[in-house]
């Protein structure tokens, strides 16, 4: 116990340290080390940067303009109406019972992305665990590693639509359960079902919780994890007194993919739930079938701003920039 | 003196010159005159529509006899209306539903078909010209064809209340929607659009969730069920769509779908898997259901259809070489082959006569008089479809079109049915 206490006590007092280091970098910075120009390092960056304001914040700000214009079933016409917005916000605000639209929409999302954090954690953290602690050789743990990555080799369209046939009504669970005579009708809540979105989906993201974790771990000393068990600390409290602080930026980072990946999506809510439960995107697309651009883009900035607002207080909690 | 000498000297080159330049012009002329060579080669048209409008077999004979080069584009029916507003550069032909016109025709982006040009124009049929079926009226509500079909000038942007000599689209399919059902998973007669709603289906029904088609089968269910009384169900107004989106959230609480659909392929297989046994479907939707082998009916009902047509439209930016192709490969299309071709997957067409001719009797019996099929009857591409013996679904094509309550349409309250559409899905 007290082990771990000095641990953690001299990560503390190594932070100061850390932050002491920019200040002698920018006094030693003063004395010219090189010939290169100053304005070498901001061309190197510039094909970065045009590719981001060209295909990033132009798009951005365009979405942003339109969503202030005005629209008609064939035409949009320049203008600056916030009825995009109100329209967004329509019964949001009026008192009502029942949740408007908007607020029931990003509900069902939040619900989404709450269930299928917490089981891509647990399971990616799992994975990498395995992976990095209890495979001894590197060339082993290469190889398993790469098996993960073997379902991306297709697209993930096919993943999802591969469940289909697996829980339908005449599909293959319940013909094997029925077969067992376990169950007597068939299970309908298995497809067109918040579970089978729920599955999909951490199906097909779960890489992206392990990818980043097993990062963090395989940096891990693990001199570090001798210490603590030659100390005698118990598993359960190496792992919550070592790995996890030291992987926490690789779960931040892993969380920010999923959450953001969850909450725009629309393909996989979708096919799994029979389009039968609303995602923003959904949305958006019936809105930008019938042209209403205006108000699909003033939803689009709205999602993004509650993506930003999620991966700030994500942020918040790690400072990955420290942490890495 | 030299200098003169000089300004000869210059005057000659110059003049040298300029028999050179006129030389070269001589040259480029003569390089540009075996265009009418260069015009030989075929024309390509770009033809717009959704996938289910595009045979293969049709873009391989329009080649063969009129030498025209069809290079089809495959986008879904909310896509074909949002490219013409949004890309009218992009297609020299499309082919798009009637319904669309009112959003289509304001954005100024087609233009109208010149009647006289159309050998067949006056031989279209009359449920589209006129509403009428062997001399009786059909249902109007929604965006009806006759309603649409003409404009007072080429590049009109209104639609002219009564026939001129300019169509907005000359019609290449059209049909009467109805539901599907799967008679092997379903013990009841179905005899009313009111079964979609029938709780005695639960968790079994789909609907579509393309919000303004769907919502007009929903209409039929409720006033089936006596519900409710629409003054038009393809152009309802906000209580009437309040009332509709309230019903449809609660059927859906209720657990009454299974699904929802926007595309053809999703319904084939919905209806093949079993998941769904009752939903509204097209017409070759059904058909692709039973060559799989499962059986699926095409109930006709006591209400009638929802009926739809789709059309060829020109958009206002084609160039002259393209426009006469177009109308080409338009008049090649009404007469006959095409049509035929298109009658064998149960589609109707534009001018019942030529494809009456290009058809054989038997299978002229089958699909248009409601016979029984006297042969096997065969798709297009030689599946077998029906054993002899067979019925069309409806009956004859009088007894069906005859039947049309109502006509795919875009509402005047499109942008707020849109808004509440979008409430019954989150709810």
């Amino acid at each position: 116990m007290t082990v771990t206490n000095d641990i953690t006590a001299s990560e503390a007092s190594g932070s100061p340290e850390v932050s002491a280091l920019p200040a002698k970098g920018q006094g030693v910075r003063k004395v010219p080390t090189s010939w290169t120009p100053w304005w070498v390092g901001y061309l190197q960056a510039a094909p970065m940067a045009l590719v981001f304001l060209l295909f990033f914040i132009l798009p951005l700000a365009a979405t942003f303009v339109v969503s202030f214009w005005n629209y008609t079933e064939y035409s949009i016409e320049p203008a600056f109406v916030t009825t995009n917005y109100s329209d967004v916000f329509y019964g949001c605000f009026s008192g009502g019972s029942a949740l408007c639209t908007t607020f029931a929409t990003y509900l069902s999302t939040l619900k989404f992305v709450a269930i299928v954090w917490l089981l891509t954690l647990q399971i990616g953290f799992t994975v990498a665990y395995f992976l990095c602690f209890h495979v001894k050789t590197l060339p082993m743990q290469i190889a398993l590693f790469m098996v993960c990555t073997i379902p991306f080799w297709t697209s993930n369209v096919i993943r999802m639509i591969s469940w289909i046939p697996l829980l339908g009504r005449y599909g293959l669970v319940n013909e094997t359960l029925q077969g067992l005579g376990l169950i007597d009708a068939p299970l309908e809540w298995l497809l067109y079902s918040d579970f089978a979105v729920a599955l999909a989906l951490v199906h097909l993201y779960t890489l992206f919780m392990v990818v980043p974790i097993f990062n963090s771990m395989m940096r891990i000393d693990k001199a570090l994890i001798e210490a603590a068990y030659d100390a005698g600390a118990s598993s359960w409290q190496t792992l919550t007194n070592i790995v996890i602080p030291l992987v926490k930026p690789g779960i931040v980072i892993g969380s920010i993919f999923v959450v953001t990946i969850v909450t725009g999506d629309y393909l996989t809510i979708g096919i799994m739930g029979g389009q039968q439960i609303a995602s923003v995107g959904k949305v958006i697309q019936t809105q930008i079938n019938f042209l209403q651009f205006p108000i699909a883009a003033a939803n689009a900035i709205v999602l993004l701003a509650v993506v930003l607002l999620t991966i700030w207080g994500m942020l918040r909690l790690v400072d990955i920039r420290k942490e890495l | 003196m030299p200098k003169t000498t000089q300004s000869s000297l210059s005057r000659r080159t110059l003049l040298q010159g300029g028999a050179a330049a006129a030389g070269l012009a001589a040259t480029a002329k003569l390089s540009a005159f075996p265009t009418p060579a260069l015009a030989q080669e075929p024309v390509t048209l770009r033809y717009l529509s959704t996938a289910v409008n595009q045979s293969p077999g049709i873009a391989q004979k329009a080649g063969e006899d009129l030498g025209i080069n069809i290079e089809y584009i495959a986008v879904t029916t909310d896509d074909v209306a949002k490219r013409v507003i949004t890309q009218p550069n992009s297609f020299d032909l499309v082919d798009t539903e009637y319904f669309a016109l009112p959003k289509l025709l304001p954005s100024g982006n087609i233009m109208g078909l010149d009647a006289s040009k159309i050998e067949l124009s006056d031989k279209i049929v009359s449920v589209i010209r006129d509403g009428t079926v062997a001399g009786k009226p059909v249902g109007l509500d929604g965006t009806a064809p006759s309603e649409v079909l003409y404009l007072p000038s080429e590049q009109a942007t209104e639609f002219a209340g009564e026939e001129t000599g300019f169509l907005t689209l000359i019609p290449t399919t059209y049909n009467a929607d109805t539901l599907g059902i799967r008679p092997d998973l379903i013990d009841a007669d179905i005899s009313s659009w009111a079964s979609l709603l029938d709780p005695q289906f639960a968790g079994k029904a789909a609907i579509l969730n393309i919000p303004s088609i769907g919502i007009m089968d929903a209409a039929m269910a409720l006033e089936a069920r006596g519900d409710m009384t629409y003054g038009d169900k393809g152009n309802m107004t906000r209580e009437e769509i309040d009332a509709t989106i309230a019903a449809l959230i609660e059927a859906k609480r209720a657990g009454q779908f299974r699904a929802f659909w926007t595309d053809f392929n999703e319904s084939v297989n919905l209806m093949a898997s079993g998941e769904v046994v009752i939903q509204s479907m097209w017409s070759p939707a059904v058909t692709a259901v039973r060559t799989q082998g499962i059986e699926c009916k095409y109930q006709p009902l006591k209400e009638g259809y929802r009926a739809w047509a789709s059309g060829f439209g020109l958009p206002v930016a084609i160039d002259d070489r393209e426009k006469d192709a177009a109308y080409e490969f338009i008049n090649w299309f009404l007469s006959g082959w095409a049509g035929a071709h298109l009658a064998k997957q149960g589609y109707y067409t534009a001018v019942l006569d030529t494809t009456k001719e290009a058809m054989e009797p038997y299978e002229w019996a089958y699909w248009f008089e409601g016979q029984p099929a006297e042969q096997d009857i065969m798709s297009p591409d030689g599946k077998l479809l029906e054993k002899a013996g067979a019925t069309r679904d409806g009956g004859s094509y009088d007894e069906r079109m005859g039947k049309v309550a109502c006509w795919n349409a875009v509402m005047d309250e499109n942008i707020y049915m849109i808004r509440k559409w979008n409430e019954f899905i989150a709810a």
